[in-house]
């Protein structure tokens, strides 16, 4: 170890920042791509795992609508230029643990076809079976439509089963969907 | 070869050192996100050992700490480069704890108590043994917790009847660590 | 109204030390002693108010408008080593006492994950409050790392008062020491548990 003098300390500190800097900016060029490419997977698969079969490409069509602040991106789904569905990323900050994202998809007459969790924060072994895998919750909501079907839990007055010992995530969930719904109801999509 | 194997046991990160406890008690949920944590540690471990025995030789000694920070610092954030753009679920999982990598203090105490006096091979030996200390001992947790809590292993169910949920959520992860540690002594004495 | 639920929150339903797990290395180690622990909270709730302020400008300030948002980690980690050492020599300076009770946990605290880890969430979360979902402002931000650190502080004295208990008590010979210690903050954290849900 050498001894230490301004200089020698400042120019080691510089050279170092300097080096280390060079080398994630290198690593950030290479990584940009494959990064940008994880999100649009992620995205594109939600949208293929709630809309029925399709041959455009949903993510390439995006159409945005405002609702209470919050920006909802609506993304068509198409089969030899007919629409087949309408994937919408939709999100609600009632969560017991925070904000919860979901990818809804609706048929074009406005049904819910199928529902994905995107991210969400809520407790494990609790408010997580929002979840597919985690429990059947969120398959009640599938071929039923919000005009007939009241999207929000028994508790409130709605039709909606609602978690056990869960209300508060069963309930944002609710909400996240209605949301939904009413941006594609007010979409140019119908 | 000793160098490699006193990380596992005789000076293992979490059980006998007991340093890096946030994310061991943080991310420790299941078996799966146990080893995933471990083996990003590993991985920054590893190659800031290797880089900070190349260079302790031409740093000043009082300057020696942040330097060998910002060398730390530079390696996680390629790593969180790395997973966002190649392991985007285990990312998100993992969150918070990846960039806190940076004050682990196992990664900073390896740097400080052998890559700065050891060559640049016998540093990435020694990070590889405490890695993989690290990464055992964080599995080890991990699939305990995942059983206890979950009923599963891997993923994988094992016990019909689901798990006791408390495991999983964060008093679990005290409990459980607390008492794998006393299992730990047992065995040692 | 919204600045009290913000407190309430970080310090009691999202306590950083017993939901969170930040900062559990000084609480294992420090607070053995109620009077130590009242020192490193004092010392990290200072540090913590400083670096979120110094970290929330950094980042948009200088991250975001040259877009090298990937260098958060370590500019960071950066800005908090070199405020250490600076309210360090500060405090010297101008007081001593206050140094004399603060200044042996001040070289700890850059390591502290908690400091890094806060700084990190309150310009990477949207925070829920009533219902509304939003990245928090400049003063919402030190406000809520004040009020993390009196989490951390509230739950290490809380810890060591009854570790000093604990020394009392005769444990047996394999749960002495850290084992016992992460038991009992097990059963600490299970204690919070039950203000979830209450914002």
């Amino acid at each position: 170890m050498k001894t230490s003098s301004l200089k020698n300390m400042t120019l080691t500190l510089l050279l170092i920042t300097f080096v280390a800097a060079a080398a994630l900016a290198t690593v950030y060029v290479f990584t940009e791509e494959p990064m940008e490419a994880a999100r649009l997977a992620k995205i594109n698969r939600a949208i293929a795992e709630v809309t029925p079969p399709f041959d455009n490409s949903p993510s390439d069509e995006v159409a945005e609508v405002v609702l209470d602040g919050r920006t909802l991106r609506l993304f068509p789904a198409k089969k030899n230029g007919v629409l087949v569905g309408i994937a919408v990323e939709t999100a609600t900050a009632k969560g017991f643990g925070g904000l919860i994202t979901l990818m809804a998809g609706f048929l074009p007459d406005g049904t819910i076809y199928k529902t994905a969790v995107i991210s969400h924060t809520e407790t494990p072994g609790l408010g997580d079976k929002i979840e597919k895998s985690k429990s059947a919750f969120s398959l009640q909501f599938e071929g039923k439509h919000p005009d007939s079907f009241q999207l929000a839990v028994r508790k409130d007055g709605g039709d909606v089963d609602a978690i056990t010992a869960s209300t508060i995530s069963s309930r944002a969930f609710c909400d996240a969907l209605e949301r939904a719904y009413r941006a594609v109801s007010s979409s140019s999509f119908q | 070869m000793s160098l490699i194997t006193k990380g596992i046991l005789k000076e293992n990160p979490t059980f006998v050192l007991m340093l890096g406890m946030c994310p061991t008690l943080g991310t420790t949920v299941s078996a799966m996100n146990g080893m995933g944590m471990g083996l990003a540690t590993l991985f920054v471990l590893v190659l800031s050992n290797m880089a900070i025995a190349a260079v302790a030789a031409q740093i000043p000694a009082k300057v020696r700490i942040p330097a060998y920070i910002v060398i730390i610092a530079a390696f996680v954030t390629i790593l969180q480069l790395l997973m966002q753009a190649y392991t985007p679920a285990l990312y998100e999982t993992l969150g918070l704890f990846i960039p806190l990598i940076v004050v682990n203090c196992i990664v900073l105490g390896r740097a400080e108590a052998f890559a700065a006096k050891n060559s640049v091979a016998a540093s990435a030996l020694d990070g590889i043994g405490i890695g993989l200390g690290f990464t055992l001992s964080l599995t080890v947790i991990g699939a305990v917790r995942e059983l206890l809590g979950s009923g599963a292993l891997f993923g994988y169910p094992l016990l019909p009847s689901g798990g006791v949920t408390v495991f999983v959520l964060a008093p679990g992860a005290f409990i459980v660590l607390g008492y794998l540690l006393v299992l730990f002594n047992k065995i040692k004495s | 109204m919204e600045y009290i639920l913000i407190i309430i929150s970080a310090v009691f339903v999202n306590n950083i030390l017993l939901t969170q797990f930040l900062g559990v290395c000084p609480f294992l180690g420090v607070s053995g002693r109620v009077s130590t622990s009242v020192g490193m909270s004092g010392a990290v709730m200072f540090v913590m108010a400083i670096a979120t302020l110094f970290t929330y400008l950094l980042q948009y300030y200088v991250l975001v408008p040259l877009h090298i948002e990937f260098m958060q980690t370590v500019g960071f980690i950066l800005v908090i080593a070199a405020l250490v050492q600076m309210v360090e020599i500060i405090l010297k300076k101008i007081s001593p006492a206050l140094y004399q009770a603060l200044g042996i946990f001040l070289p700890l605290i850059t390591t502290n994950c908690a400091v890094l880890g806060v700084a990190i969430l309150v310009v990477s979360k949207e925070f829920t409050f009533l219902g509304v979902a939003h990245y928090l402002n400049l003063a919402q931000s030190v406000v809520i790392a004040v009020a993390y650190a009196a989490g951390f502080g509230l739950a290490m004295t809380l810890f060591a008062g009854i570790r000093e208990q604990l020394d009392l008590a005769e444990v047996p010979k394999a749960f002495r020491g850290t084992p016992i210690a992460l038991i009992t903050a097990g059963i600490l954290a299970l204690a919070f548990m039950g203000f979830a849900g209450l914002v």
